[in-house]
């Protein structure tokens, strides 16, 4: 399994020199397996996706962890929505009042889109996920509610004896320093149990979390310590604070990994990076 | 052992930042959390005892009624709760670990996620002689 890191940035896109090394694009992951592709999330990472490589299949899977800007910003902009040959299927949470249809159709129509969703040009599928694991070709998908405002979910993508775990955006205890110490008690512990690869929220700092609590992202020790209950055998920590440099971002990633100690890599994403598991 | 539902771990995060007894239980009325408000109610910690069937906790608090017999757990707010999957509400005494009886009202609510599936309920104890 081949992943792809097409928008590594959490909140809205930026294109400062200073954010250029861990990237400017939002939120959007690629996977491929063989010939073919899955897509997490809809971020202005989208746009960098290569259609014509890979997988030209008219089908294309894209499935949302949740509807905030930063995941689905890239949906109404990327090219094949605009071909009548494709098929789009759009798997995203369900909510508790209003279907993930008419969520969806907030965006994706005037005044903030121009076109209406009924009116673009493929052919749109969308499916609310289920409650259950299920498949897309040879993918075998889980996912479960996580602690995030609004109905988010986290992702386990599974093909043959390889998962990766995508939880972009993740605040797994609100205002508590620590997880609980049941594993059964912690926000998207099944998703990352024994995982390959967890690609994981960890936006803030401490210090910044303080001040932030409730407002749905971890901190980096957080986001390591979920990773070490749960066995994950990689960490790769996501949605960088678009405010932030990217030299400060490493500094302070440097200042965490000179001070904690944990027996699986860690490392920044990086916008354009792969990762073969 | 898999996960609570996202609601049932959240419940928890709520009780835990509260300082009035809360108690969570799953679908079949085990207690699966406590938080250190109803730990001075239970006389343990949930630490040390971790889950307990219904029938191991309905009866530690000595429910009963104002002339001292006793009721019984289906009668109790979460019970019905659990039976019913609807809010129960209900006035009566318990018995402290200490022995000390006082009136308390106990509010049960089903707890519901978005799947529509019903993860448990969670009751608040509220001493009716408290001074906030």
């Amino acid at each position: 399994m081949r992943i792809k890191l097409h928008g590594t940035r959490g909140a809205y896109p930026t294109s400062s020199k200073e954010t250029r090394k861990l990237g400017g694009n939002t939120s959007c992951i690629e996977i491929i397996e063989n010939n073919e592709r899955l897509i997490l999330d809809a971020g202005t990472g989208i746009l960098e996706i290569d259609f014509d490589s890979y997988s030209t299949a008219d089908r294309i899977d894209i499935l949302l962890t949740h509807l905030h800007m930063d995941h689905i910003q890239g949906l109404g902009f990327f090219k094949p929505i605009f071909d009548p040959s494709k098929e789009i299927h759009i798997w995203g949470p369900g909510g508790s009042s209003y279907p993930l249809k008419d969520r969806l159709n907030k965006f994706l129509s005037p005044p903030l889109f121009p076109v209406m969703l009924r009116d673009i040009p493929s052919k749109l599928v969308i499916h609310e996920l289920p409650n259950k694991p299920f498949q897309i070709g040879c993918y075998t998908i889980t996912s479960k509610f996580i602690c995030h405002p609004g109905p988010t979910v986290g992702f386990r993508i599974e093909v043959a004896s390889k998962a990766v775990a995508y939880i972009p955006d993740h605040e797994p205890m609100l205002s508590r320093p620590h997880l609980f110490k049941e594993d059964n008690w912690i926000s998207g512990f099944d998703l990352c149990a024994n995982a390959d690869l967890l690609i994981h929220d960890s936006q803030y700092s401490k210090e910044e979390y303080k001040h932030k609590v409730g407002w749905g992202h971890c901190t980096m020790k957080i986001a390591a310590d979920l990773s070490k209950r749960a066995k994950a055998k990689r960490l790769v920590m996501f949605h960088h604070d678009p405010a932030q440099k990217d030299a400060d971002r490493v500094k302070l990633f440097k200042e965490f990994k000179n001070t904690n100690s944990y027996d699986f890599p860690i490392e920044l994403a990086v916008q354009g990076h792969k990762i073969k598991i | 052992m898999s996960a609570h539902e996202i609601e049932i771990i959240l419940s928890r995060q709520l009780a835990d930042c509260l300082s009035v007894p809360v108690f969570i239980v799953d679908p079949d009325g085990t207690l699966i959390f406590y938080n250190e408000p109803a730990e001075k109610i239970l006389g343990q910690r949930f630490e040390d005892t971790g889950e307990m069937k219904v029938g191991d906790w309905g009866n530690d608090f000595h429910p009963h009624d104002k002339n001292g017999d006793p009721i019984p757990a289906e009668e109790l707010p979460l019970v019905q709760t659990i039976y019913s999957h609807r809010p129960a509400h209900k006035t009566f005494w318990i018995k402290n670990f200490e022995g000390k009886a006082f009136e308390i009202s106990v509010t049960s609510i089903p707890i519901v996620g978005r799947s529509k599936q019903f993860s448990g309920a969670l009751a608040i104890f509220w001493d009716n002689n408290l001074k906030i």
